[in-house]
């Protein structure tokens, strides 16, 4: 795959805090308009590649270009041509839906003269005209991820990271949202990078998966290409296939406990 | 070789104002976005201001009328509470800022901070527009407390220009001390630590300042110390403008070490503040 076709080009990227090597090596390449999932145990170095890749963190070695920026070099271009929706809950608790997506067309520099348009735009495209006027707080799970995405969306991002979308989601919430994704690729062509630690999810939504384990790439490809590979029946059995250990083995305690924090507060 | 050359300094002598221009406006812009969104929060909880609004009252009218006729707290001025109403209110304001900070931990924690620096919005607009909104409710603590101030006739001077003169002393006083302390908090990280350094700070900085009584009651040591504390020389011009008192220094001198103030701490939190999602 050519640098030109790809919206995320990683090469050889290396993550380190101190001692600790969060993300050893990791080369991967999205395409455009793809739905591409990044899969691992919490502590994988999932969450720390997709700070890199939205310039929040720098990598000690290795590149990575995002819409054809480099992260380093290009950081403005980079965060232009972006959406970022984090784990934690992002939007303010203490707005209102219609404030928060204000804000957020505000400071991803959407012009005073195209606000209104766009924000009718995501509200239509996330569901969200039912609860414009409510404060952040007192909506629920379901409502805030989908109001999250939406404030992502206002600066039309080539590329959307999506750390964790539907953790703490009830099967019902965790549909829509996928529902919605799924007609925002087809409609605007955005590219979605997705993490995820749930193999039947990814195997569901994803074209193609990479697979993490303790900071390096262990497999990648379609979850068709992966099951062949690993030669298993479904992508549940890949994951131990290739490393010899189950999905929730990973972690610390701070995972843990900021993975169950979380999931209190979406109820 | 030249012609190139020559056309290359043309080109960038062109382009470089324009692009010092277009940050500038993006500068505003993210500013601007910053406190919109500060404002909103606020009108969303006037309670909250109110609350706030009664500790600079509690001083004025308990510490303050009990020492109402000591003419050595006063430094010769005739009513202590007149002296004392700019140093509650500038006080009251630093409360407010030192502990803003609390929130660029709170916003790292669940998850808006990662957010905001994913992106275009300059570093330099976060805090400005942080400080912003730190300085509007420290206004709105000054009209409830000027309000009183006519209620209860204590005597300052209500021309229009002395009154705005003071509001940008503690706008600017209060914006620097709100940089400071998001400075300490993308330093420090946890909640706890954050609120026992706020208090180490907060505590000093108040009782070695011109707040509560002038600098010349002070022993050398202290006075010293008071003379390189901010919140020394905001007070100073305050009171220089409300009640046309000095005690030396000259109101330019107020104004500038306010906005030298505010320029430094903002210009140091916009390095630090991007370091405290790690």
């Amino acid at each position: 795959m050519s640098a030109a076709a790809s919206a995320v080009l990683v090469d050889g990227l290396v993550v380190r805090f101190g001692e600790v090597e969060a993300v050893r090596g990791v080369s991967f390449a999205v395409a455009a308009g793809e739905v591409f999932g990044l899969l691992g145990p919490n502590g994988a170095g999932k969450t720390t590649t997709i700070r890199v890749l939205t310039t929040l963190l720098r990598p000690k070695e290795g590149r990575a270009l995002v819409a054809g920026h480099d992260v380093v070099r290009e950081g403005l271009a980079v965060r232009q041509a972006i959406g970022y929706v984090p784990q934690a809950i992002s939007v303010d608790g203490a707005l209102t839906a219609r404030e928060n997506l204000e804000f957020y067309a505000r400071v991803t520099g959407v012009s005073g003269s195209e606000r209104p348009e766009r924000i009718a735009v995501v509200v239509e495209a996330m569901g969200l005209a039912s609860f414009l006027d409510r404060l952040g707080r007192t909506l629920s799970g379901g409502m805030l991820r989908r109001l999250e995405i939406a404030t992502a969306l206002l600066n039309r991002p080539q590329v959307l990271f999506l750390d964790e979308p539907t953790v703490g989601l009830d099967p019902t919430a965790r549909r829509v949202v996928w529902e919605r994704l799924e007609i925002l690729r087809e409609e605007a062509g955005t590219t979605l990078l997705v993490t995820t630690h749930q193999m039947e999810e990814a195997e569901r939504q994803c074209e193609r998966i990479a697979i993490m384990d303790f900071g390096a790439l262990v497999a990648q490809g379609t979850p068709e290409q992966l099951c062949d590979e690993f030669g298993v029946a479904a992508l549940d059995d890949v994951f131990s296939a290739a490393t010899g250990h189950g999905i929730d083995e990973g972690g610390t305690l701070r995972n843990v406990r900021a993975g169950r924090r979380l999931s209190r507060r979406l109820g | 070789m030249s012609a190139p050359a020559a056309d290359f300094h043309a080109g960038s002598a062109e382009l470089w104002p324009r692009s010092l221009l277009a940050r500038l406006d993006r500068l505003r812009e993210g500013t601007v976005a910053m406190g919109w969104a500060e404002l909103r929060k606020l009108r969303h909880d006037h309670l909250d201001i109110f609350t706030r609004s009664v500790q600079p009252l509690l001083w004025l009218f308990i510490f303050g009328t009990a020492l109402r006729h000591n003419r050595a707290l006063s430094g010769g001025f005739h009513d202590y509470r007149a002296y004392l109403a700019p140093g509650v209110m500038a006080q009251a304001a630093l409360f407010i800022a030192i502990f803003f900070g609390l929130a660029v931990i709170w916003e790292r924690d669940v998850g808006q901070l990662q957010r905001l620096l994913a992106t275009p919005i300059p570093r330099l607009g976060i805090v400005l527009g942080k400080a912003t909104g730190a300085g509007i409710r420290a206004l709105t603590q000054a009209a409830v407390l000027l309000t009183v101030l006519a209620a209860a006739g204590i005597a300052i001077h209500w021309n229009p220009l002395d009154v705005a003169g003071t509001l940008v002393l503690l706008v600017l006083g209060t914006g620097g001390f709100a940089c400071l302390s998001m400075i300490i908090a993308s330093l420090v990280r946890t909640r706890e630590r954050f609120m026992g350094i706020g208090q180490l700070v907060m505590m000093p900085l108040f009782f070695a300042s011109s707040a509560l009584y002038p600098l010349s009651i002070m022993p050398q040591w202290l006075r010293i110390v008071a003379r390189v504390n901010p919140l020394t020389y905001e007070v100073h011009g305050m009171r220089q403008l409300l009640l046309g008192i000095s005690s030396g220094g000259t109101l330019w001198l107020d104004f500038a070490v306010g906005s030298l103030f505010l320029t430094i701490t903002a210009g140091i939190a916009a390095k630090t503040y991007p370091r405290a999602i790690l």
